[in-house]
């Protein structure tokens, strides 16, 4: 059984066709890239999946369901987390309350609830540490470097029982040395069973890491086939729509 | 765990004097004061007398209550223009059903006309404050208009419900709700003080060890990644302007009680003194910073040198203009230090 299943999705904006009847499935464990020019329509999957887009025609299924996402929420209840390109962090609280930031650690007191925040400071702190990653979960992230912001931002997936992971453009901004321990984590993800949908500019990253490759051009796929069965050329080619389709 | 991070060397520890309380923009303005403080002891013998310190008290807290529901809508990055009116309706409301009340047998057990009017008049500021938070979240309206709008209408009812000549507290428990707004705990700590700590402190637990708390500040900080985490946004807004319109409304309430009436034209043009008095405490109008002792700082602050210029028998006209040079220099040192930080 498909983990995930788009059938003939198509999203509206206006006047533009950002999806044009797009279907795929990706399988439970299975690490998958998705490329394409800006403008291909990669981000609107990743939100349609992460329930902040609705799509104008088509539907999507999860976990062999039918489901209706629409709500960031709703995604997460479903095992769905999302690291956004632009990281999606509120600059002036710590990196633990910002992975925390929704789905907070509270205890009881009569009818108030408040903050656990040595709970969530060590949970943290642990997060980062399986990252390898040198991020202080009581650091604000206003002084954090872009290797240590991503850090937060992909810590966040690990916090719940995730079941598949979008990570959009997660090595666009951070260092040489953080791309490799990203990509490390994708394979580590994968071990433990979890999917990944890599969508990233860098084809090295997708050659590295994922089994297989979907591209998007203008709105369409126009490829979708094993990695072992393309080339970076070949791709680059789809991507640009030096050839039409593969 | 150590291990693991061994590799880093050039990340050192943030000192416990360049984060925290100590590192914000209220810290600075409170050393201020305290120099203030000192200097105004010296300056005038009548300054630190009893009599004076329980007047600077009542008189601060007569604008403080309302400053910490404002503080609140500067950290979600909003503004809340309509509290001096909302304070006038309040009290106007409030008075309104006391004499209203009066002859009326409702009253079930001493007091009892007095709760239904003071909660007629919090119901009544609730009402404005869920305006203004539906109007800013739900049909995304901009704060400053939104509210300049409600400013406005709001002060219009305070004229039309009175014929412009306000309101004036009366009946048998006439005498209750002057104690309980303009009284003195043990002859000495007004009341109105006691009622800005309780809610002080209620405010300080809610915002920073409370989920509801963390929302606002990560709303001020980035709406959008507040949106995309699932924080209820909407409904943190709303409640957010309602706790600033209640806290004016309870503001203009005990106003009232110590003026002994409730004039229309009550508290008109207080929304800047109390907005002055967020910013100079260090609420950013860009949202993302501020708190309780801030907004208490500020509004001790504007206070002491109000009480000073008079004390020093300088034209009170001067008042206004260095409030103003206040604001700037606050903000001003505050910009300084972040630019030194980088």
């Amino acid at each position: 059984m498909s983990l995930l299943e788009f059938h003939g999705v198509s999203k509206d904006f206006g006047a533009i066709r950002a999806l044009h009847d797009v279907s795929f499935s990706v399988q439970p464990g299975e690490v998958v890239g998705l490329m394409g020019d800006n403008g291909a329509g990669k981000s609107t999957l990743v939100k349609i999946v992460s329930g902040i887009y609705q799509p104008t025609a088509g539907h999507l299924t999860f976990e062999g369901s039918r489901e209706h996402i629409d709500s960031p929420a709703q995604a997460r209840r479903l095992g769905i987390e999302t690291v956004y390109q632009d990281l999606a962090l509120a600059d002036n609280l710590t990196a633990a309350a910002n992975i925390f930031l929704g789905r907070e650690l509270k205890y009881n007191v009569g009818p108030f609830r408040f903050l656990r925040h040595n709970a969530m400071n060590a949970r943290a702190a642990e997060l980062f540490a399986e990252l390898k990653s040198e991020t202080r979960a009581d650091d604000l992230v206003r002084l954090m470097s872009g290797g240590q912001r991503q850090a937060v931002a992909i810590a966040r997936t690990r916090l719940a029982d995730a079941r598949l992971i979008l990570m959009d453009e997660p090595t666009a901004a951070i260092s040489v040395r953080q791309v490799a321990e990203v990509l490390s984590l994708i394979h580590r993800l994968k071990d433990a069973g979890i999917t990944v949908i890599l969508i990233s500019h860098r084809m090295p990253d997708v050659f590295a890491v994922c089994e297989r490759v979907i591209v998007m051009r203008r709105g369409n796929k126009v490829a979708d086939k094993p990695i072992g069965e393309t080339s970076p050329e070949e791709v680059t080619a789809l991507i640009t729509g030096a050839k039409e389709a593969a | 765990m150590a291990e693991t991070i061994s590799g880093f060397s050039n990340v050192g520890r943030v000192r416990f004097w360049q984060k925290g309380f100590l590192a914000s923009q209220s810290a600075y303005v409170l050393a201020a004061l305290i120099v203030l403080v000192v200097v105004m002891a010296f300056a005038s013998p009548n300054f630190l007398t009893p009599g004076n310190v329980s007047n600077i008290v009542r008189n601060f807290s007569f604008i403080a209550i309302a400053t910490l529901g404002v503080t609140l809508v500067i950290i979600t990055g909003g503004i809340d223009l309509s509290v001096g009116s909302t304070m006038a309706l309040s009290a106007t409301v409030t008075s309104l059903v006391l004499s209203g009340l009066a002859g009326a047998a409702v009253a079930l057990f001493p007091g009892g006309a007095l709760l239904l009017a003071i909660l007629a008049g919090l119901a009544t500021a609730a009402a404005v404050g869920f305006a203004n938070g539906f109007a800013v979240a739900k049909l995304k309206l901009s704060p400053f208009v939104t509210t300049l709008g409600t400013l406005s209408i709001v002060r219009g009812l305070a004229y039309v419900a009175t014929y412009g000549r306000g309101a004036y507290p009366t009946g048998p428990d006439k005498d209750l709700f002057l104690a309980l707004t303009a009284g003195r705990l043990f002859d000495l700590v007004p009341i109105s003080f006691v009622y800005l700590m309780i809610l002080a402190m209620a405010m300080y637990l809610a915002l920073h060890h409370t989920a509801w708390g963390r929302h606002v500040f990560a709303i001020g900080g980035n709406e959008a990644a507040g949106r995309l985490t699932g924080v209820p946004v909407d409904r943190v807004k709303i409640v957010v302007y309602m706790l600033c319109s209640l806290a004016a409304g309870f503001n203009g309430i005990i106003i009232s009680g110590w003026l002994g009436s409730a004039p229309a034209n009550l508290a008109t043009a207080y929304e800047l003194t109390i907005i002055a008095a967020a910013v100079i405490g260090g609420a950013n109008l860009a949202g993302g910073v501020g708190g309780a002792s801030g907004a208490i700082i500020g509004c001790v602050l504007i206070e002491v040198i109000r009480n000073g210029l008079v004390l020093a028998r300088v034209d009170p006209y001067w008042q206004q203009t260095l409030v103003g040079c206040i604001i700037v220099a606050a903000v001003l040192v505050d910009r300084l230090r972040s630019l030194r930080n980088g």
